[in-house]
């Protein structure tokens, strides 16, 4: 009979393809920009050859990071999300909070410069000048850190972005970038993003430098009280090879040879 | 960023064969005997049934995800399973969007058997089997249309196991999660590669689905 053969067919040729994972897991949510830059490619394979543990790296907005690590689906995160990290640990869902780097953001829009931001400009004054032209902003709008660090900004300079010029697009840096570019309009970036679609795009940098436009990275190691089955151990072993000063000189040369300078500045050398 | 290796591509594309075939296989071992029955049914709530399966057609693909994803979350109802961000959960996810393919397909092609074979079958003297057995033979094309359907559905899926998967490098990335997270990096040359790949998958896989219904199409 066909149909039995059609069924046996089935188990073997999916029996074959089944992959094989024996080794202990560590879950890490982390923001699309460790991932996008190429980062979490290099330290991963540092991580697993030196523990033996398979870490399993879930990309996602500093907020469903976070979401997924008050939900316990996550036994640690890194995050970019200063303000809601701070409320996390403050209701009691993380351990342990970290310093691991940071890097900036930076103001990309188009060579035509709509709105007319002068350097030296600060953030808030460019945001102001983009808002009284009313020229095209792309928003993330989707909660992740730099959507916060954006709205924190608009907060700063005392405007409520509202109209057409102002869109929130629901998706990931590198997506929003490419937005920016197609339609002339101006968008928050984090510097690592940008440069790694520079080539793609029409856009340039616009301001930069504001201390208000600092990144700041930070590991979380989840709570074990909240949730008993997070892998605490592994998480700590995470927590604890970031900041080791052999990652942290990785973290330090990243990028330098492929953009000409550096992605991402380390935050937990001794000498800092 | 980093140039995506053939060793990468392999993996990504076994676990895509897997996790829908073995998602196919489930929704098929359980939704075509469901089919037949309902198929051959001929009692009065069969039209509500009938109207609730091929809703489950128009399933939003996202939504199956999230709500699988608060069930299997280590703070949802079957945490226990400790499933989550693993192929079983996407497998979970996809046989739930797969499923209601096979019942309806099966479904129409049993009851457009002639409605006096059954009749026919028990004079002759088959039993209640029998007579199920032998309508199933007859709608074969049917029910052959049923599983490349719901294999369709299930490769080509991408909202459930993004979100219940996680799209996790060499553990839960398949082609659909792939494409999406290369679109989303600028590599579009790379994302249609993938699709190319998907699309050719799915020509093999039913190039065997025909073979098997005895070398002719399935009507």
């Amino acid at each position: 009979m066909k149909w039995m053969q059609l069924v046996v067919l089935i188990v073997v040729l999916t029996g074959c393809a089944r992959p094989q994972h024996d080794a202990p897991t560590l879950t890490l949510a982390t923001t699309t920009s460790t991932r996008d830059s190429g980062l979490l490619d290099v330290l991963q394979p540092m991580f697993e050859q030196e523990t033996g543990i398979a870490l399993k790296a879930v990309a996602v907005g500093s907020g469903q990071a976070l979401e997924l690590g008050r939900r316990g689906d996550a036994d640690v995160l890194l995050t970019h999300a200063p303000a809601a990290e701070e409320e996390f640990m403050a209701a009691g869902y993380g351990e342990q909070r970290r310093a691991v780097m940071h890097n900036d953001f930076v103001l990309a829009g188009p060579a035509s410069d709509p709105a007319g931001i002068k350097e030296p400009m600060s953030i808030t004054e460019a945001f102001g000048q983009i808002a009284r032209s009313e020229s095209a902003f792309i928003s993330r709008g989707d909660d992740s850190g730099t959507h916060m660090k954006e709205q924190k900004i608009w907060q700063a300079a005392n405007i409520d972005p509202q109209g057409d010029w102002y869109v929130q697009a629901g998706a990931g840096m590198a997506e929003v970038l490419r937005i920016a570019s197609e339609k002339h309009a101006y968008t928050l970036a984090d510097r690592g993003t940008f440069l790694a679609q520079r080539d793609r795009l029409h856009l340039t940098i616009r301001s930069a430098g504001d201390p208000l436009l600092r990144n700041p990275y930070t590991v979380i190691v989840i709570s074990a009280a909240k949730h008993g089955n997070v892998n605490r151990e592994a998480a700590q072993r995470f927590s604890d090879f970031l900041v080791s000063s052999k990652v942290q000189h990785v973290i330090e040369k990243f990028g330098v040879e492929r953009f000409g300078q550096p992605l991402f500045f380390p935050d937990a050398l001794p000498e800092k | 960023m980093t140039p995506f290796s053939a060793a990468d591509f392999w993996s990504i594309l076994r676990l895509s064969l897997w996790i829908s075939g073995t998602a196919v296989l489930i929704s098929s071992l359980v939704g075509i005997p469901c089919g037949v029955w309902l198929g051959m049914s001929r009692r009065r709530g069969k039209r509500l049934l009938a109207a609730v399966v091929h809703t489950g057609m128009a399933l939003p693909p996202v939504v199956v995800g999230l709500v699988l994803y608060l069930l299997l979350s280590r703070s949802g109802p079957l945490a226990f399973l400790d499933s989550l961000f693993t192929a079983q959960a996407m497998i979970a996810a996809q046989t739930v969007l797969a499923l209601p393919f096979v019942v309806g397909i099966t479904m129409s092609a049993v009851a457009a058997a002639p409605a006096e074979l059954p009749l026919q079958l028990r004079s002759l003297g088959a039993s209640d089997w029998q007579c199920r057995w032998t309508i199933l033979r007859e709608a074969r094309h049917g029910v052959l249309l049923a599983v490349a359907a719901a294999f369709g559905r299930s490769i080509s899926e991408v909202g459930a196991v993004l979100i219940v998967g996680g799209n996790i490098q060499g553990h839960t990335r398949v082609l659909t999660t792939a494409v999406v997270l290369e679109t989303g990096k600028g590599n579009f040359e790379f994302a249609l590669a993938l699709g190319g790949a998907l699309l050719l998958l799915a020509l093999l896989v039913n190039l065997f689905i025909v073979g098997f219904s005895g070398g002719r199409p399935p009507a």
